[in-house]
């Protein structure tokens, strides 16, 4: 079995601060780790390793020379290959353009029976990448997996609801997205991590490597435009006209009037 | 000179202190009130390859440097001295003399369980007459056949009980004095050895520390590690890696207790004001940073030294030496600064003090360190 898992480098929320000015996030000293749900994908299908012979483990990124700490960090902990799309072309990308390039890069990779993703990333939170490449591919998807079981050419989901959740019978090859409840992801083991530097090695691809149109990449290729980030002013403190009686209501009746809200 | 850990060693780092903050700290308390041996916390490592970072895969280890094994140590240390404790003296004093001195089939045998932390490694010098005296050494060893016959104790064996393998240090010839000293691979179950008295100690007190009792102990001649009469050399190299460990260990503790005194200060309000607005508390915790990071550059580079096969003897010794004064200054002032809650057990603090003392006294006190340290300075 081929599994592709595609995951994020991001900030650590827990040490991100805001700049009050500008409402963006200091990333300046801010720890970079793998985004979490992305590790709970990582995680199930190393289960699936443990479990099952012959399963292969490509985990893919994109972002900046830096994300090669995340990936030597999933092959650490136990994946088979690993695949960085790093160009200048596809910086400023929002989640369109960013399955627009992971897609190119998985039709590179050829072959695959299961793609991975994280729900969402801790920092855009938009939970769309992995939905988009489902589409892009032309695959089955289910999104928030809590629970899975491989049988076949099938997967047995448990996908997670607001109150509850169904139970979903999907075909390899299909996408699946993590949610936290699906597992507690394992540790690097201190071998794995010198293997990672030493043994194994981080594949970069550019642009013209996965053969994608430039003009559905990066900055350019994004619908989506991010004009300003702003904190919403406090709301000011609220009036209250004490009492019950008929007087009240009055009162509360021409306030309103007066504001033309009724 | 470059002052920059390896991306390998800050991957370790980023483990270990995941691993630490996780698995390590939640019980650290629990284990020391009821000197509790954390075997769980053992078998954890073992599972990410913990308990045998700088030993070769093909014996295995994790392929790994001293300096990562000592940030292991230390980042360990920072939340639980006695499991930093465990760790080195498992892979310092149990499994590297075989790694250094033992047979390809002593390694095969010992080593590889030892580095997988399959089985738990300890290490038998001190005698109740032989302390910092260590060449009056009394337990004997007597060649009988294809046996050696053990008799004699031990005392203050880190591990003891807990372990399975143990080097022990015997005469095989006592007219020879320290050249009449040879080291043996014992295990638990040989007959003849038991365990003694368990120590009721002020700190690391979930680290097992205990008598080892040798009687007509049979240990097959194959055992004998290096050669017959080198013990001693055997004990004192052992014990410069070991101190690379030790001083590890003292260096987390510190960092330990001065990152709950960062926290806790500018958390208490007295006066008006956090405590980390007052002047005077501020030069206190601007004087145990410094302490701390001093002892973590020595620290550091005698562990680089060993690794690059550079003589590390006295660097090792000046690590120990300086970084165990540091860890006992600076988790003094820590309980200082925590005031009466610090004296407390309510705060982690106090068990850090406690912890901290021993740096000062096993392997090697620290008035050892500065004879090794003399010699090589007097040489």
């Amino acid at each position: 079995m081929k599994i592709i898992v595609c995951i994020k480098q991001v900030p650590d929320t827990n040490e991100v601060k805001l700049d009050p000015k500008t409402g963006t996030l200091i990333r300046d000293g801010v720890p970079s780790i793998i985004n979490h749900d992305d590790m709970n994908a990582l995680e199930e299908a190393l289960k699936l390793k443990d479990r099952y012979e012959d399963v292969e483990i490509t985990v893919l990124t994109m972002g900046p020379p830096q994300a090669d700490v995340a990936l030597r960090e999933a092959l650490a902990m136990g994946a088979d290959r690993a695949i960085l799309v790093s160009d200048r072309a596809v910086a400023g990308s929002d989640t369109w353009a960013t399955s627009n390039t992971l897609t190119a890069a998985i039709k590179k990779i050829g072959s695959y029976d299961m793609i991975f993703c994280g729900r969402q990333a801790i920092d855009g939170d938009t939970a769309q990448v992995g939905p988009q490449i489902a589409e892009k591919l032309d695959l089955p998807q289910v999104t928030y997996v809590q629970k899975m079981e491989v049988k076949g050419d099938t997967v047995t989901v448990q996908r997670a609801l607001e109150d509850g959740y169904e139970i979903i019978d999907v075909k390899m090859p299909c996408v699946l997205t993590a949610i936290k409840e699906l597992n507690s992801p394992r540790y690097a083991s201190v071998s794995g991590i010198f293997d990672a530097y030493r043994e194994k090695n981080v594949e970069v691809w550019s642009a013209k490597d996965i053969e994608v149109d430039l003009a559905i990449i990066g900055l350019n290729g994004s619908p989506t435009n991010v004009r300003r980030t702003f904190t919403p002013d406090p709301k000011g403190k609220g009036t209250m006209i004490p009492g019950c009686d008929k007087g009240t209501v009055c009162e509360l009746f021409n306030i309103l009037k007066e504001k033309h809200i009724i | 000179m470059n002052f920059s850990l390896t991306k390998e060693q800050e991957m370790v780092r980023k483990l270990m202190k995941e691993f630490s903050e996780n698995e390590v700290k939640p019980i650290a308390a629990e284990v020391d009130e009821t000197e509790r041996f954390p075997r769980e916390t053992v078998e954890k490592m073992a599972r990410y390859d913990i308990m045998g970072i700088p030993f070769p895969k093909q014996y295995g280890g994790a392929g790994g440097d001293n300096l990562s094994y000592a940030i292991a140590v230390e980042e360990l240390s920072k939340v639980c001295g006695t499991t930093g404790v465990i760790l080195s003296a498992h892979t310092s004093l149990g499994a590297h003399p075989i790694y250094q001195y033992g047979t390809e089939e002593q390694k095969m045998k010992y080593l590889v369980p030892l580095a997988k932390g399959e089985k738990l490694g300890a290490f038998g010098l001190t005698e109740p007459n032989a302390g910092t005296d260590s060449s009056a050494q009394q337990t004997v060893a007597v060649l009988d056949g294809d046996n050696y016959i053990l008799n004699g104790s031990k005392v203050f064996i880190t591990n003891g009980g807990e372990a399975d393998i143990y080097i022990i240090f015997a005469m095989t010839d006592k007219s020879k004095g320290n050249k009449g000293i040879s080291a043996f691979i014992v295990e638990k179950e040989f007959k003849g050895f038991s365990i003694g008295k368990k120590e009721d100690k002020m700190g690391i007190r979930g680290s097992s520390t205990t008598e080892l009792i040798f009687e007509n102990c049979i240990v097959p001649k194959e055992n004998l590690l290096g050669q017959v009469g080198k013990g001693f050399g055997i004990a004192m190299q052992t014990l410069d890696g070991g101190r690379i460990g030790i001083a590890a260990q003292a260096l987390g503790i510190a960092e330990g207790a001065l990152d709950e005194c960062a926290k806790y200060m500018k958390e208490r309000k007295q006066f008006g004001k956090p405590l980390a607005a007052f002047q005077g508390l501020q030069w206190m915790v601007a004087e145990m940073a410094t302490k701390v990071e001093a002892a973590k550059l020595l620290v550091y580079s005698a562990a680089d030294k060993k690794d690059k096969k550079l003589p590390f003897s006295a660097e090792a010794a000046m690590a120990k030496l300086f970084a165990a004064e540091a860890a006992m200054e600076v988790t003094t002032k820590a309980v200082q600064i925590f005031g009466g809650y610090g004296y407390t057990r309510d705060y982690p603090v106090e068990r850090m003090m406690r912890d901290a003392k021993i740096t000062e006294i096993y392997e090697g006190t620290s008035q050892v360190q500065k004879m090794v340290i003399a010699a090589k300075v007097l040489k």
